[in-house]
């Protein structure tokens, strides 16, 4: 099924939305946290987190029981609508992001889930979701299309001043892709083989975007405990990649790419003696510098990749 | 068909010195050589199909068949077919050199990505579609089989 979006009604839709940070934004992600919130202030969007949410259950639950996954991110949907009144979740992690998308489809395909996620949420005391009631968009979407990019020009100050960025989405924001039916050709979002939200905002900001051919490819994320050599090797080949399109930073909007990208940089160096320089920032984080906020408002000293010196050096602070 | 330690072998090591149209076909070739490898693991046969006019498209599409997460891989296939195009397409670039260094990359992460799938296989990932420890080849087929990524 093809879903048209409605751009003329986004502004006002997403304007007010309901915010699932997820585990890692509070913990091992909270200058994606920090820079989300402050650039929402500074827009104007309004984030109301989802009351009492829990895990989407995309890390081991998934292996275990599928339905479970499935129950475990309906919860936050059903949340979101019945205890907070809202229709839209905007989810800054890959994995919620995904993960909520896919409970979405499972529920408004299949009886079995249905069924299950019923019997639990009977069980847990709170109302089952149904598919079709809540929006769950990423944090790309909800200022590309939430905001728009001739209203946000508006609010750049500084800006990025060129700073050359290799745009990296991951494994996650675009598979599986039957699940996401607004990125399919034609429908209005983002590009599925090729997505460009994030370039086109750090574009707006005053980046220059670089050609990277591996701004989807997986980043070892899932390999990092059972083969961390793996990780170390796949993350430094998209570092090299980066630097080779002539990038200084990598913007990164998946909090378990980031940490990848941050952690095997250092061990790249250790364990093989590969150095790189490109640095690794959120693009909530570049985002917000170029509207003007200052690099602890959008948690730039969180960063284990230290970019404070090239902001300086690129006088974007 | 080389091995998968064979095929890493040679993208961690020099390159030999042959024109670029030949080097951008031998990439395809490590990329192809990589899906074969992971398709006869699967105990099928590598296709000789070209999808798009490429085997490594089609290679790829046969290899995700029962495995949706291998779609993670899906987009760093299609960059080699379109660096090979810009290699054939416009042998007087002056972006030659780093067109070739740059699939030089896109090859060797493929090589990584499915030398490691090939390893972790059961483990369960955190990718896409990641298919179910607990169900058997059989049910994951019918289950999961459909080429959704």
């Amino acid at each position: 099924m093809t879903v048209i979006i409605d751009k003329t009604d986004l502004k006002k839709k997403y304007k007010k939305v309901g915010y699932y940070p997820g585990c890692a934004l509070e913990g091992s992600a909270i200058p994606y946290d920090k820079s989300t919130r402050a650039i929402g202030k500074a827009l104007g969007l309004e984030l109301v987190d989802v009351t009492d949410w829990n895990c989407c259950g995309a890390m081991e639950v998934k292996n275990i029981d599928p339905q479970v996954e499935t129950y475990l991110s309906s919860r936050v949907l059903s949340n979101a609508q019945h205890k907070d009144k809202m229709d839209v979740v905007m989810a800054p992690c890959n994995g919620c992001y995904k993960n909520l998308k896919q409970a979405e489809h499972e529920l408004g395909h299949n009886q079995k889930s249905r069924d299950v996620v019923s019997k639990i949420s009977a069980k847990a005391g709170h109302e089952a979701y149904e598919s079709g009631n809540v929006e769950t968009i990423h944090a790309l979407d909800w200022i590309k299309m939430g905001y728009g990019e001739d209203e946000l020009r508006k609010k750049i100050k500084g800006g990025l001043k060129g700073l050359k960025i290799a745009n990296y989405y991951g494994c996650m924001y675009t598979r599986p892709r039957n699940i996401f039916p607004e990125k399919a050709p034609g429908a209005g979002g983002d590009d599925l083989i090729k997505p460009h939200y994030m370039d086109d905002l750090l574009a707006v900001a005053g980046a220059e975007n670089v050609e990277f051919p591996l701004k989807t490819a997986c980043c070892g994320g899932a390999h990092t405990l059972s083969d961390r050599d793996m990780s170390t090797k796949l993350v430094l080949n998209i570092l090299e990649a980066a630097e080779a399109a002539g990038a200084e930073v990598i913007a990164t909007e998946c909090p378990t790419c980031h940490s990848g990208l941050e952690m095997h940089q250092i061990r790249a160096l250790k364990r093989l003696s590969k150095k790189t320089n490109v640095k690794v920032i959120y693009f909530t984080q570049l985002l917000g510098m170029a509207m003007g906020l200052s690099p602890r408002k959008v948690g730039l000293n969180g960063n284990i990749s230290d970019s404070r010196g090239l902001m300086k050096e690129k006088g974007i602070v | 068909m080389r091995s998968v330690a064979q095929l890493e072998a040679y993208m961690d090591g020099a390159k030999p010195d042959i024109n670029p149209a030949q080097q951008a076909a031998d990439y395809l070739l490590v990329g192809e050589e990589m899906l074969e490898n992971w398709v006869t693991a699967q105990e099928r046969v590598p296709t000789q199909d070209k999808k798009e006019g490429f085997r490594i498209l089609a290679l790829h599409r046969q290899g995700c068949k029962g495995e949706p997460s291998f779609n993670a891989c899906r987009e760093t296939c299609r960059e080699l077919a379109y660096f090979y195009n810009l290699i054939i397409l416009e042998p007087d670039s002056e972006k030659m050199t780093s067109r070739l260094a740059m699939m030089d990359m896109v090859a060797k992460h493929l090589v990584l990505f499915i030398g490691n799938k090939m390893m972790d296989d059961q483990v369960g990932e955190f990718c896409c579609s990641s298919k179910v420890n607990r169900l058997s080849r059989e049910q994951m087929e019918t289950k999961v089989g459909v080429n959704n990524g």
